[in-house]
């Protein structure tokens, strides 16, 4: 290969480290001094380029210089920054002692209000943005041409690197920042202010994330994807580099923009595999990143969030799950075949949504992925039943439930070497790269569009017969797992759960038990992936999407983290809404965004947990330790 | 004529559904140094984490400067002069010696002279030789003075001071004596947990006596130290 080709390959791949390290350092400091791991972050950068892309071409018609373009990106940035204000004194402040699963989800409410907000102001259409004035050329690098807008972007990256190493080292901020990184609660007692802190903190991070959005307006058009695209991107950067560690962002910033640079040479089509696999390896040989500490991960004090008192059901609850079991086979004699088509949907989702329960609420591993299994789950299937092999449903039901075991087991290996924050992160990233290998391998894959034509056997084509096919399947997998929950291995589940090392001293092989758990929720994902493929008649990658994992996830919000069974009403409830609100208005996202923050700050024990905690309750075990 | 600077009455506190304090009450006058004795797990620390806010009371009156201050943040007890230095010590190890005394930096009140990064570098000369050094390679002892140290810097009017002897050698345990004297001396009053006699009878004028997150006796420190039969029930290990 020609050497002046590589290098031109290495400097747009540290163009878009730069650019990655901007975002990516916003995050990470807001991070380390809040513990919250904002989704919202890649909104502020979508933000900060629709807003540049608004206001820079108004500046530059005023007067046209290089200055005035930079003038418009900063003031984006000032303005995203105060939008990170106000999201701190109205939402962050009420969650940073909620569990972090909370704290995910209602960032993410603030996402798809977000998204709402910005198609209703900007509309759908990406818009392009002007090029900056002075540096609308390329430069001769090595006799090839090089964009200079590029050149510059390279320099940036050090820029804000140096100048957050004074800010964090010369300032009675900074220094503050970095001690509320490693404990705040012993700042507050030394008379800060954590709360103003916290809120200036905010404003830091969402310009930075905004910077990084407002730069990016020439190379690329303002889109109402690029929140998302981004988020994952600047995760997987603050996870490498170690979870508050500036620094460690940078590196990590720069490894994974040389291997974009020349991964796209060599595997054009799993570039984003690669970056994940990165992630992967790096967390194995250093758990807590490239810089970062492990005390950043475990120094929460905020009891796990599970089922706590387990018992067994009682006469009343028998009744009940009697009556939920006969409404469930009545369903079509008395509904049409749309209703018909939804209850499908809400059986296949409840039991995905019981199987994440099952990592939740008795594992303690908080899965932001679990789309993952249920997506591996439906493409085994689909693509048994379309491919060349032209399997019967019959089949690719009994092999859907093991793709998703044995993705689960795969994954799993690795997830459950780490904890907390890093532990959600990794399943997040894992499921990104099934997504990305869905979307990217078009040939078997159908890549974006998917496959179509995955029906049921002749004999279960019927609406009515497929849906008695759904409803004996999921039934029956949530007996046993339910009959899992309430057996020697469930409890040995809870007890690491509460306390990891105290169920290691006392010989339980935590690590084993929990990849075990892992698979088994995997397994139970798979099947409801196959059977959702059946009733849908066709796969496609948003079965894998971010998204549908955070469906799930609310789904077990909505019914009620503490519960066995909530998940089940969860389901139900979120999938008959969902179904009846989303054609009515233009703005579901921003109603299930602001549902999702209101249930974290109001509910947070959803509805199952609502009608439980009107019963005279047994005291729950403490779950902090005393010291005196 | 002595004046209280801090009072607590009938504080309770607990960890989730374990009960730790049974009504605890003491006092603390301007200028005095008191030690709250008991044995590991008689309530000491939470008593100290209580009054300043890191433990919520479930019940009783904390009153510090003429104010009630029980269910306040930490950080507005603190900023009305109250300093805690914990028994864990909490050092921000990434921080330099210099940095972890910025953090505690606070403008000072009434008449008395601020504390200056060079006058605790007097009374702990140790650390004026590693100001710059990060907090991370220090040692145990070190790590202690630092502790105080930075919530000097804070210029308080009394201290909350969390086991100061424990886990040090006995040449630094001196160190931490003359400390405590050096902070009384500047009219600081302070309220110690410990669970060794000697060094609460060097430094203290007074001792409570707690077990089982109730305080069972109370009295000068010479007092405690004739009385056998406390010291038997509450005291020896």
């Amino acid at each position: 290969m020609d050497p002046s080709f590589l290098v031109l390959q290495s400097l747009s791949g540290l163009a878009s480290a730069s650019s990655l390290f901007v975002i990516a350092s916003g995050l990470t400091l807001v991070f380390g001094v809040t513990r919250i791991v904002n989704f919202a972050h890649g909104s502020f950068y979508m933000l900060g380029a629709y807003l540049a892309v608004t206001l820079v071409p108004r500046l530059l018609d005023l007067s046209y210089s290089p200055w005035t373009f930079f003038l418009g990106v900063i003031l984006s940035a000032v303005l995203v920054g105060l939008v990170g204000v106000a999201i701190e004194v109205l939402l962050l402040r009420r969650i940073y002692r909620v569990p972090e699963l909370f704290q995910l989800l209602a960032t993410f409410g603030i996402v798809l209000i977000v998204q709402d907000v910005v198609l209703k102001v900007w509309g759908p259409v990406d818009i392009p943005g002007p090029r900056a004035p002075g540096l609308r050329h390329g430069v001769e690098i090595l006799g090839q041409r090089f964009p200079s807008y590029e050149l510059l972007l390279i320099g940036v990256g050090p820029l804000v690197l140096g100048l957050l190493w004074l800010v964090m080292h010369r300032t009675r901020f900074g220094v503050l920042v970095r001690a509320a990184t490693q404990d705040r609660e012993m700042v507050g007692a030394l008379g800060v202010n954590q709360a103003r802190l916290f809120t200036t903190t905010l404003f830091l991070g969402a310009f930075l994330a905004g910077l990084g959005g407002a730069l990016q307006i020439p190379r690329l058009p303002a889109n109402s994807h690029m929140d998302l695209s981004i988020i994952t991107d600047a995760f997987v950067v603050t996870v490498i580099g170690g979870m508050g560690s500036v620094t460690g962002a940078f590196l990590a910033a720069l490894v994974i923009g040389q291997l974009q640079a020349f991964g796209i040479l060599i595997f054009p089509k799993v570039t984003l595999v690669l970056v994940f696999l990165l992630m992967a390896v790096v967390l194995v040989v250093k758990p807590w990143g490239l810089l970062g500490k492990p005390d950043a991960a475990a120094s929460r004090t905020v009891a796990p969030e599970g089922i706590l008192g387990l018992r067994r059901f009682r006469p009343p609850e028998r009744i009940l799950a009697g009556l939920a079991v006969l409404l469930v086979l009545v369903v079509p004699l008395i509904a049409d075949a749309y209703k018909v088509k939804v209850a499908t949907e809400i059986l296949v989702f409840a039991l995905a949504a019981f199987s994440l329960q099952f990592l939740v609420g008795v594992g303690g591993l908080v899965s932001f992925g679990h789309a993952a299994y249920f997506g591996i789950g439906a493409y085994a299937a689909g693509l048994l039943v379309t491919g060349p092999f032209k399997a019967p449903m019959e089949l690719a039901l009994a092999l859907a439930p093991l793709a998703g075991a044995a993705g689960a087991a795969l994954f799993g290996f690795f997830i459950v070497r780490l904890s907390g924050i890093y532990l959600a992160m990794l399943t997040l990233a894992f499921a990104q790269i099934v997504y990305a290998v869905c979307f990217q391998w078009v040939e078997v894959t159908g890549g974006d569009n998917g496959v179509v034509g995955v029906w049921p056997a002749a004999w279960a084509a019927s609406r009515g017969t497929y849906y008695y096919v759904v409803a004996a399947v999921v039934l029956a997998a949530i007996v046993a797992l339910r009959r899992v929950i309430h057996a020697p291995f469930g409890y040995t589940l809870r007890a690491a759960r509460d306390s990891a090392t105290r169920a290691d001293a006392i010989g339980i092989d935590v690590r084993t038990h929990r990849w075990l758990g892992f698979t088994l929720a995997g397994a139970a994902a798979g099947l409801a992936g196959g059977l959702y493929a059946f009733s849908k008649g066709s796969i496609d990658p948003t079965m894998i999407s971010i998204p549908q994992s955070v469906d799930f996830l609310a789904m077990i919000l909505v019914g009620g983290i503490q519960t066995v069974m909530g998940p089940l009403v969860g389901a139900g409830v979120f999938h008959a809404l969902k179904d009846v609100f989303m054609p009515l208005t233009e703005f579901w996202r921003l109603a299930l965004g602001a549902t999702i923050i209101a249930m974290v700050l109001l509910f947070p024990r959803g509805i199952a947990g609502a009608t439980l905690s009107l019963r005279p309750r047994r005291p729950a075990p403490a779950s902090v330790e005393a010291s005196a | 004529m002595t004046l209280p600077i801090l009072t607590v009455e009938a504080l309770r506190a607990s960890y989730g559904l374990a009960e730790v304090l049974f009504g605890v009450g003491l006092t603390l006058n301007r200028g005095e140094v008191v030690a709250l004795m008991g044995r590991n797990g008689a309530g000491k620390s939470t008593t100290l984490k209580a009054i300043m806010g890191l433990v919520p009371a479930s019940a009783g009156v904390v009153t510090f400067a003429d104010t009630p201050v029980t269910g306040w943040e930490p950080f507005r007890i603190a900023r009305l002069g109250l300093g805690y230095v914990p028994e864990e010590r909490r050092i921000f190890t990434d921080l330099t010696v210099y940095e972890n005394l910025e953090v505690g930096r606070r403008q000072a009140r009434g008449e008395r002279p601020a504390w200056t990064p060079e006058k605790l570098f007097s009374i702990f000369p140790n650390l004026a030789e590693m100001r710059g050094r990060r907090a991370s390679a220090m040692s145990g002892g070190e790590q202690q003075m630092l502790t105080i140290a930075r919530t000097l810097m804070g210029n308080p009017a009394a201290v909350l001071l969390d086991e100061p002897s424990e886990g040090l050698a006995p040449v630094i345990v001196e160190q931490m004596a003359e400390a405590v004297l050096r902070m009384k001396r500047e009219g600081i009053a302070v309220l110690l947990s410990e669970q060794n006699l000697y060094f609460a009878s060097t430094v203290s004028d007074r001792a409570y006596v707690i077990e089982k997150g109730a305080i069972r006796y109370e009295g000068t420190t010479a007092e405690l130290e004739e009385n056998d039969e406390i010291r038997e029930a509450y005291l020896t290990v």
